[in-house]
């Protein structure tokens, strides 16, 4: 019996390997066309290499911020089709920002370094952000569609006030706040890109420890306390690595709608597998290879590199649908 | 029934409210001797208020048909494509035909926001019974494509700016005497939606039920989409989309109330109406004497509200 | 053994238990019995602390749940709750192999792997192993639930209307399954029934819950009682006897 159910489990069981093999390969090509495409020989050269691979830098650490995040957050939520983005995430992070201006005044808060203003702001977004939807999905549990629902409506809530508050608040401090959160795949914030990076390369490292215990806790609360998981503090510890994610990729990029719903669609459907171990890192690639190949059609080959999210929504969108019809996403 | 003749109130002082707050005074009881403030009345205040008003009952009405038409309490207009389809229609028809007689605009938008909305149904009628929550995703997916589609032909042909009114988040300081009467169109379709409450009542309980007390579903589907696509694309066309009222409206009253239709739908369109009248003021007042969106009002009030009422009292499940 | 002491329980306000104080006895099969919403899921989820205690102490097999760490009672006790929706896409074989992570937490060894596949052997589950738990019938997915909480290898397994969904021959060879479970591994077993001719057939300890209070507790014959269940259920009952236990029939 033990080598029948070995036997029937193996191509389960390989497949997610191959999955995860071509991601890596696709994501080497495109990043390798990104930099060394239509390149140029000249003195410039050097100069060009180094403004790509910023630029490379920045959409590989957002498309692998939103994937890992989005799968995460998906697990906790015991959900397969929100995002932190849904839930208002990326709205609290530029509340935050807002609120932070607004409260502690120009010359107070936005004449910190600005990897100083970061770290602050990050910190105090992974104790909001977990202390709120921490207590929501704790207390949720009980009922699902008004936790979601709840979510839902801050998620708007947050967005209308961070609008809100830039409407009535001092122009020269809207400005400030303007400046620092309405970043876009075309203006990337460069100067964050060293913390940024290493913050995000910390909590995707944490999340992939945590995987065997994602894997339980997508059992369902009741099967995963009746296993013996820490259920309260592996949910609480997951959030707040969402919320660094989040801010990361929303400081970088600002606020990306539903990519992240995207990543994750895909990355399930393509691994088909509900290990962690396996869904993380494919969400990761998949995310960064959308990004960077999507920008470098856009930029290089189309010349309308304002339109990347546009295109991002429309094709994933697409994609997605075609996915959930096809029964691959559940 | 405390909560009809308490809706009732409240809609008539905030009616008065709408009509006297501005920037012109205007003294209700003196109205007789002052014919600038008549003016002022009958040119601009009394088509915002109706303007406002209309769109908070139309909207949640529509609210209701399109969760009954996909059993699902988690979609709203604003999040099925409708919206977006309304917009793409008013698009086609400014490159195509930029001269073209208003009735026609509103024809094509109507029928645009339909086809978004019947592609919708047509997706979320081959999705796996038991995922709820694929229902509202799909929508906002869908949203999400047809926008871009919107965003990216406005772009091509340079009118942005016309695509932010439409899809924005509902701007009532253009519904003057002239331009708001659209919406009356909105209502008219509540109305009839009304009417016909029984029948989407028992649509909301599933095809075989409905199939077994001698409904036909799909001509009740044809009513409801027609209803929703009408009331969204005068919306759109008028003051722009208004977030989140037809998703948050009927929810609001289905906790309360229950899912009684003919009962509920008189309610959640007085409530629609009270929500829509008060952000409205509040966005007149906040800043004057310049004005907010009343979208981003709605955003902040209405959700407050919205929080506050689901978790006042313990669900039961 | 489980000890439960002066344990009450509300939810949103209101009362649902009521100063509850019985003892499970172990190396036995102890059913719960009692009409629809009369406490039976809540006693059990609060012994299985998926619900946290709110009044009173709940100790099991000498862990007094509230102060042991919830890995090490996993050890001690496997829960199967009314409601097993699963949100992830799992294969039947996965989900039973979760039954070993509270021994392994994440590295599974071939000690557990045979497990899994005796519980799943146990359960009558190879055919479909490979399957995905969203193509299967209630009766099967209830039966992959089991044997994962078979496979945790507990002292202790608890279980609330482990029955739902099975047919005849299912039901009765859980029942089975169970009995042995007890007879010859010596492991003890609580299990909530509401078919009360179930706990007539196999139980060795009945406790008959009503209105959220312990209306009678004891040996199948001392419980099973016409005048008793018929004040249990508030309708008139009769009681005969098949092959030397009770047996309830509700056509009197
Ligand atoms: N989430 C909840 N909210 C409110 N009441 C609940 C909830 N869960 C259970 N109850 C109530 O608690 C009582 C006991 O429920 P339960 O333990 O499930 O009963 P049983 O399993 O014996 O049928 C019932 O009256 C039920 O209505
Ligand atoms: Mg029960």
């Amino acid at each position: 019996m033990a080598e029948a159910l070995t036997l029937a489990a193996r191509p389960a069981a390989l497949r997610p390997v191959w999955v995860l093999a071509g991601l890596a390969c696709l994501l080497a090509a495109v990043s390798a066309l990104w930099m060394w495409q239509g390149l140029g020989g000249g003195g410039n050269r050097g100069f060009v290499l180094g403004l790509r691979a910023n630029k490379l830098a920045a959409l590989a650490l957002v498309g692998v911020s939103v994937g890992v995040s989005t799968v995460t957050f998906q697990t906790v939520a015991a959900n397969r089709v929100l995002t932190p983005s849904i839930m208002g995430f990326d709205a609290l992070y530029v509340l935050l920002q807002t609120a932070l201006v607004a409260s502690l005044g120009i010359a107070g808060f936005a004449g910190l370094p600005a990897t100083a203003k970061f770290l602050s702001e990050i910190a105090l977004m992974v104790l909001l952000a977990s202390a709120l939807f921490g207590t929501l999905m704790l207390q949720g549990a009980r009922d699902i569609p008004r936790m979601i629902l709840t979510g839902v409506i801050l998620g708007v809530l947050f967005r209308s006030l961070a609008g809100f508050m830039g409407r009535v608040m001092d122009p020269a401090q809207y400005a400030v706040v303007q400046a620092a959160s309405f970043a876009s795949f075309n203006r990337v914030n460069a100067t964050l890109l060293p913390v940024a990076g290493a913050v995000t390369l910390l909590a995707v490292l944490a999340a992939w420890r945590m995987s065997a215990r994602l894997d339980v806790l997508a059992l369902g609360r009741d099967a995963a306390v009746s296993l013996g998981l820490r259920h309260q503090a592996v949910v609480i510890a997951a959030l707040s690595l969402v919320a660094l994610l989040v801010s990361v990729s929303t400081a970088v990029v600002g606020p990306v709608a539903f990519f992240g719903l995207i990543v994750a669609g895909l990355a399930h459907g393509l691994t088909r597998s509900a290990s962690h171990g396996v869904l993380l890192p494919a969400a990761g690639l998949i995310g960064a290879t959308i990004l960077i190949g999507g920008q470098w059609l856009f930029e290089r080959q189309l010349g309308q590199a304002a339109t990347l999210s546009v295109v991002v929504e429309f094709a994933g969108g697409l994609f997605f649908l075609y996915l959930l019809l096809k029964g691959r996403i559940r | 029934m405390r909560i009809l003749p308490a809706l009732s109130l409240a809609l008539i002082a905030l009616m008065l409210a709408s009509l006297t707050i501005g920037a012109a005074q205007v003294d209700l009881r003196m109205l007789r001797q002052d014919p600038l403030a008549m003016l002022v009345l009958v040119e601009s205040r009394l088509p915002r208020m109706l303007a406002v008003a209309l769109t908070g009952a139309a909207l949640s009405v529509a609210g209701v048909l399109i969760q009954a038409l996909v059993r699902n309490r988690f979609v709203g207009p604003d999040t099925s494509g409708t919206a977006e389809g309304a917009a793409l229609g008013l698009l086609a028809i400014t490159i195509w035909a930029p001269a073209s007689p208003l009735w026609l605009r509103m024809v094509v938008a109507s029928l645009a926001a339909m086809a978004a909305t019947a592609l919708f149904l047509a997706v979320i009628r081959r999705l796996p019974a038991r995922e709820v929550m694929l229902v509202p995703i799909a929508g906002i997916i869908l949203s999400g494509v047809v926008g871009s589609v919107v965003t990216f032909v406005a772009w091509q042909h340079d009118l942005m700016q016309f695509v932010g009114t439409w899809l924005g988040s509902g701007e009532f300081s253009g519904a003057i005497a002239g331009r708001y009467e659209l919406l009356w169109i909105a209502g008219g379709a509540a109305v009839l939606a009304w009417l016909a409450a029984d029948r989407f009542a028992i649509l909301g309980l599933g095809d075989s039920v409905a199939t077994g007390l001698g409904l036909s579903v799909d001509a009740v589907m044809r009513l409801g989409l027609l209803a929703v696509s009408v009331v969204t694309a005068m919306v759109v066309t008028t003051v722009g989309m208004l977030p989140f009222v037809g998703l948050v409206v009927p929810n609001l009253v289905a906790r309360l109330m229950g899912d009684n239709l003919r009962q509920t739908l008189p309610v959640v369109a007085l409530a629609g109406a009270v929500l829509v009248l008060a952000c409205d003021l509040v966005a007149r007042v906040v800043v004057a004497p310049y004005e907010l969106p009343a979208g981003l009002i709605l955003g902040v009030l209405g959700a407050g509200l919205f929080l506050w009422l689901l978790h006042r009292r313990p669900a039961h499940g | 053994m489980i000890e439960i002491r002066a344990v009450s329980h509300r939810i949103a306000g209101t009362p649902i238990l009521h100063d509850i104080t019985t003892r499970l006895p172990e190396g036995r099969l102890t059913a719960l019995i009692g009409p629809n919403g009369a406490g039976k899921s809540t006693l059990l989820r609060l012994i299985g602390r998926l619900e946290p205690l709110q009044a009173g102490r709940i100790r099991v097999a000498g862990h007094d749940i509230a102060t042991t760490p919830t890995d090490r009672l996993a050890q001690v006790m496997a829960v199967l709750g009314q409601q097993t929706l699963i949100a992830s896409r799992l294969r039947l074989a996965e989900l039973v192999a979760f039954g070993r992570w509270p021994h392994h937490k994440g590295r599974p060894t071939a000690a557990d792997r045979a497990h899994v596949a005796e519980a799943i052997r146990t359960f009558a589950l190879d055919p479909l192993a490979d399957r995905f738990m969203d193509e299967l019938s209630g009766g099967q997915a209830q039966r992959a639930h089991i044997a994962m909480a078979f496979a945790q290898d507990t002292e202790w397994l608890l279980l609330d209307e482990p029955l739902n969904n099975l047919d005849m021959s299912h039901a009765r060879a859980l029942m089975a399954r169970l009995r042995a479970l007890v007879d010859r591994q010596g492991r003890s077993v609580a299990v909530v029934l509401h078919e009360v001719n179930y706990a007539a057939a196999w139980a060795d300890h009945i406790i008959a819950l009503k209105d959220g209070s312990i209306l009678a507790e004891g040996a199948p014959d001392a419980v099973l009682t016409e005048e008793l269940l018929s004040r249990l259920y508030d309708a008139p009952i009769a009681m005969g006897r098949h092959q030397g236990r009770p047996l309830v029939l509700h056509h009197a």
